[in-house]
């Protein structure tokens, strides 16, 4: 059995006395796993995150991060893991390479080791051509893929992303995830996200807490989140008269649900679709009806998070955005 | 250390790679020691009135020419100056992002405001440099029997000051995510603790309060250590007497922001 690389019980950060940002969450992450953290704005990811990677002191609760105290032990812990910033923390006046090396100081890293390794990670993420440029130059993909480079420079035994993904454009995403997935092969590391987008901790987390208010409502495999809204959807309508159909549907044992529209389409909630079907299929022809159509789908993380968080995480895209563009002209009027 | 090191460096390639910016920097106290100090001629005021006027204005300022009186009190300005916006590139660090990065590495917290020190006292040894040079060129009058070791005090006066200064504008930034609030309270202390000092008018003439404050004043002693060591016939006990006072006010407020380092960096 894989051993438990973070160890978190009834962490609590309140700000100021008041603001109750991670309100008592317990969980642990396995070595080698991709854990995901999904929230809305202010649930408390960034707050959990900070403490994670001893940025903030939590006010009460134990976290440990690969066998170690994050407060007493910090400096432990500091050099095993590694960080990649919801913010593009690059600094714009020095250069990719530059960058990097900084970083590898920053960690301790002997200068031959970091010019190697900065090197091979430049070139991992694409950036070679561009190493001697200033990060100025850099658009918002490639700053995003220094960010992760600078990240790995300690070859850190866990990999925190902080919204890798945030602001960039549906390729880019894609391409960000295509290195993260390599880098993490490539150095078998355990990986923590925080994101936003439902498709990309579906497609990628082993396991998604789902924080809201500072608590975890829930924390499972996406496959199985999804499965506790209820299983998946099979939409089916026969030719001619579909009063037969109903009574033939609800012999299915793993059918939980049936409800028929006036247009004779039959929709119901089932237990794993994908075996379900063709049993949907076989009663029907075995009661002698015949199918007119059949159609299969699963609920996406999206329904499972409106189910748990009683909002939509896709209204809040927007307002994120917005935050981030009104950032950028914050930063580019400083410029 | 390797961690120390990277961050100083890091700080002056943000300043010498800024051409544009480290030319104003550099031209800004010339500027004002060009026009202000060749302006406000009160050497030739005094003058006007006579040997007695020359003999008293030599007795409050210890030297006969009162630009090269307010040339070393530039030196002091430019201290002042380049120390206080030092302090404020905290609040852009943490305003990134790229604080919350740093604190996430092993590098020592006060390492972290250490190296925004050193950095502030290496530009200040430039610019002391440069307007020595310029206020030499623009006609400081040096003691007639100046020893050129001597040369080593005021750098030594300056960069004393540095770092006091520098921790303290660092540590009142410290939690600061508000660059206006920075740019609010510099401008509010800058003014005061220049003209509350020796630098550009001698105390001896300033009402009983405020000579009160210029006399804790840590300008007030580089000025002087300053202007013992290059404008007239040093008094050693004077100089040593700054040196200590400097000394104890870099100590105290270095070991203020270690202290805030390792406090509240992190909240």
């Amino acid at each position: 059995m894989e051993r438990d690389i973070i160890e978190v019980k009834d962490l609590v950060k309140i700000y100021d006395k008041r603001i109750r940002a991670v309100d008592g969450i317990s969980f642990t992450v396995k070595e080698g796993e991709i854990f995901g953290f999904l929230g809305p704005n202010g649930a408390g990811k960034t707050t959990a995150i900070n403490v994670l990677t001893t940025v903030l002191t939590p006010t009460s609760g134990a976290v440990k991060v690969c066998g170690f105290d994050v407060v007493h032990d910090s400096q432990n812990v500091r050099k095993n893991i590694g960080v990649v910033p919801q913010d593009l923390t690059a600094d714009e006046d020095l250069t990719g390479m530059e960058n990097i090396l900084l970083c590898a100081d920053l960690y301790g890293v002997p200068k031959a080791e970091a010019k190697k390794r900065a090197e091979e990670l430049l070139a991992l993420v694409e950036l070679s051509d561009a190493a001697d440029r200033l990060v100025e130059t850099y658009s918002g993909g490639m700053r995003r893929r220094l960010e992760l480079a600078a990240g790995l420079i300690n070859r850190p035994t866990v990999l925190f992303l902080d919204e890798p993904t945030l602001g960039l454009d549906v390729q880019t995403r894609a391409a960000i995830w295509k290195y993260i997935r390599h880098l993490k092969e490539q150095y078998k590391m355990t990986l923590f996200v925080t994101t936003h987008y439902l498709e990309e901790a579906d497609n990628l987390c082993d396991r998604i807490a789902i924080i809201d208010h500072g608590k975890i409502v829930k924390l499972d495999t996406p496959a199985a989140l999804k499965d506790s809204i209820g299983g998946d959807i099979i939409e089916v309508a026969v030719e001619g008269d579909p009063a037969p159909l109903v009574e033939v549907l609800r012999k299915i044992e793993t059918v939980r649900e049936v409800v028929c529209k006036e247009d004779g389409t039959c929709r119901l909630k089932v237990k794993s679709g994908d075996k379900t079907a063709p049993a949907v299929i076989n009663a029907v022809s075995g009661a002698g009806l015949k199918l007119s159509k059949i159609w299969l789908s699963r609920p996406t993380l999206d329904e499972a998070y409106l189910e748990f968080t009683g909002r939509s995480l896709r209204r809040e895209e927007g307002d994120r955005e917005t935050v981030r563009i009104q950032r950028m002209q914050m930063r580019r009027r400083r410029a | 250390m390797s961690g120390l090191l990277a961050l100083t460096i890091r700080e002056l390639k943000k300043w010498y790679k800024q051409p544009i910016q480290l030319f104003m920097t550099l031209i800004q106290p010339v500027i004002w020691m060009g026009l202000f100090g060749k302006a406000f001629n009160l050497s030739s005021l005094a003058g006007a009135g006579g040997a007695g006027g020359s003999q008293m204005f030599m007795q409050l300022f210890g030297t006969s020419d009162y630009f090269s009186y307010m040339a070393v009190g530039i030196i002091s300005m430019v201290v002042l100056f380049t120390t206080m916006f030092g302090g404020m590139s905290i609040v852009f660090d943490r305003r990134l992002g790229f604080l919350s990065k740093v604190l996430s590495t092993p590098v020592a917290r006060s390492s972290i405001i250490f190296s925004k020190v050193f950095a502030a006292v290496v530009r200040c040894i430039v610019q002391v440099s440069i307007v020595l040079l310029a206020a030499l060129a623009l006609g400081l009058a040096l003691y007639f029997d100046f020893n050129p070791l001597m040369i080593f005090l005021p750098f030594a006066a300056a960069v004393l000051l540095a770092i006091g200064l520098s921790a303290m504008f660092l540590a009142i930034a410290v939690r600061s995510r508000r660059f206006e609030t920075q740019m609010a309270i510099a401008n509010l202390l800058n003014l005061p603790l220049l003209f509350a000092s020796n630098a550009l008018f001698p105390i001896a003439l300033m009402p009983d309060w405020l000579q009160s404050f210029a006399k804790i004043n840590p300008i007030t002693y580089a000025t002087e250590a300053i202007r013992q060591s290059l404008l007239m016939n040093p008094d050693w006990s004077v100089l040593a007497g700054d040196f200590v006072y400097l000394g104890a006010f870099a100590a105290l407020f270095g070991a203020i922001g270690i202290l805030l380092a390792w406090r509240y960096l992190s909240k």
